[in-house]
């Protein structure tokens, strides 16, 4: 192989690995019935970490929010008022993005909001979870698979039409 | 009376003291840490920014500033909040440093692959017609040409 030959198959091969890295470096796309993409995550205002896993038995709806979003101001009371109706079963987890965890933890204390919080620092789990924005919302079942994809607010209405039909028994 | 006001100037000068650090003198300012930092949702420089969460920056930034934080100390504070992502120059470490490494990695192989061939050009001789036009040249004038000179110079036969 002659030296020009040679640089244009360099050339050619370096154009398909970045071809390569920018496809793997996509956000990843999760659909219902995979695992919930779960990690441990400081717990927000507190100390230690946490997961999705620590609540395994137990129907999830986690919810990717922002203190400066808001819609996702408008959705966390309801988001409380379903925590408390559904309280025996399931857990609604709050995982903070992108925020200043002084002024989610002010929007949690105005707002009087009792579920836990985790804290994703840097865009790691929104890509975890393909989420373009927020906020966005995922149930989760006991077993921890994915049982609804809602990348949209929601409220007291939206909760009881799409996310109580899926809890058995759905009552407190 | 005076007692009195002698305590009361004392206490009056140490809460002065003591609100002194909380109104340190700033080290930087808003304009020169904004062109330095993302706002990670918007994907924009701050300074560029004017998305709810980019304002919320901004006043944790000035916060910082107010606190007479360093331009240093406010962009470690704010890779805690926000991640590095919210860094608008890319880390001098891990695989961040391949930013900087890479463009001067290209150029430097760049300027060689051109010394190079600049260097085998000038070997061989220069342009590939030069070899060809340099043998028509010591081979003197063909027949037909030189039968063409011979006329042309019996007309001025002097």
């Amino acid at each position: 192989m002659s030296a020009r030959s040679f640089f244009a198959f360099l050339a050619v091969l370096a154009v398909v690995g970045l071809l390569g890295f920018g496809l793997l470096s996509k956000g990843s796309s999760i659909e219902v019935g995979d695992p919930v993409p779960d990690r441990e995550l400081p717990v927000l205002g507190g100390a230690g970490q946490g997961s999705i896993a620590d609540y395994r038995g137990r129907w999830v709806l986690v919810n990717l929010w922002a203190s400066w979003c808001p819609p996702c101001r408008e959705e966390t009371p309801a988001l409380e008022r379903f925590q408390q109706r559904h309280r025996s079963r399931l857990t609604v987890l709050g995982i903070n993005v992108q925020d200043n965890s002084d002024d989610a933890l002010a929007f949690l204390r105005e707002n009087r909001i009792t579920y836990p919080q985790l804290r994703s620092v840097g865009n790691e789990r929104s890509a975890a979870f393909g989420a373009t924005g927020v906020p966005e919302n995922f149930l989760v079942d006991p077993r921890g698979r994915l049982a609804l994809i809602l990348r949209t607010a929601v409220d007291d209405d939206f909760l009881a039409e799409r996310v109580d039909p899926l809890i058995p028994d759905g009552r407190s | 009376m005076r007692l009195r006001a002698t305590l009361a100037l004392l206490g009056v000068a140490a809460l002065t003291l003591t609100a002194v650090p909380a109104l340190a003198a700033p080290q930087t300012s808003l304009p020169d840490v904004e062109d330095e930092v993302m706002c990670p949702i918007c994907g924009t420089l701050l300074e560029l920014s004017d998305s709810p969460q980019a304002r919320r920056e901004k006043a944790f930034i000035a916060g910082l500033i107010a606190q007479g934080k360093t331009k240093a100390e406010i962009k470690d504070a704010l890779v805690a909040e926000y991640g590095h992502e919210v860094l608008a120059l890319p880390r001098g470490s891990g695989f961040d440093l391949s930013a900087y490494l890479v463009p001067i990695v290209g150029f430097a192989v760049a300027l060689t692959a051109l010394a190079f061939g600049v260097a085998r050009w000038r070997r061989d001789g220069g342009s590939p017609e030069s070899e060809q036009t340099e043998k028509a040249a010591s081979a003197g004038p063909s027949d037909e040409d030189a039968k063409r000179l011979d006329a042309d110079l019996a007309k001025y036969d002097l």
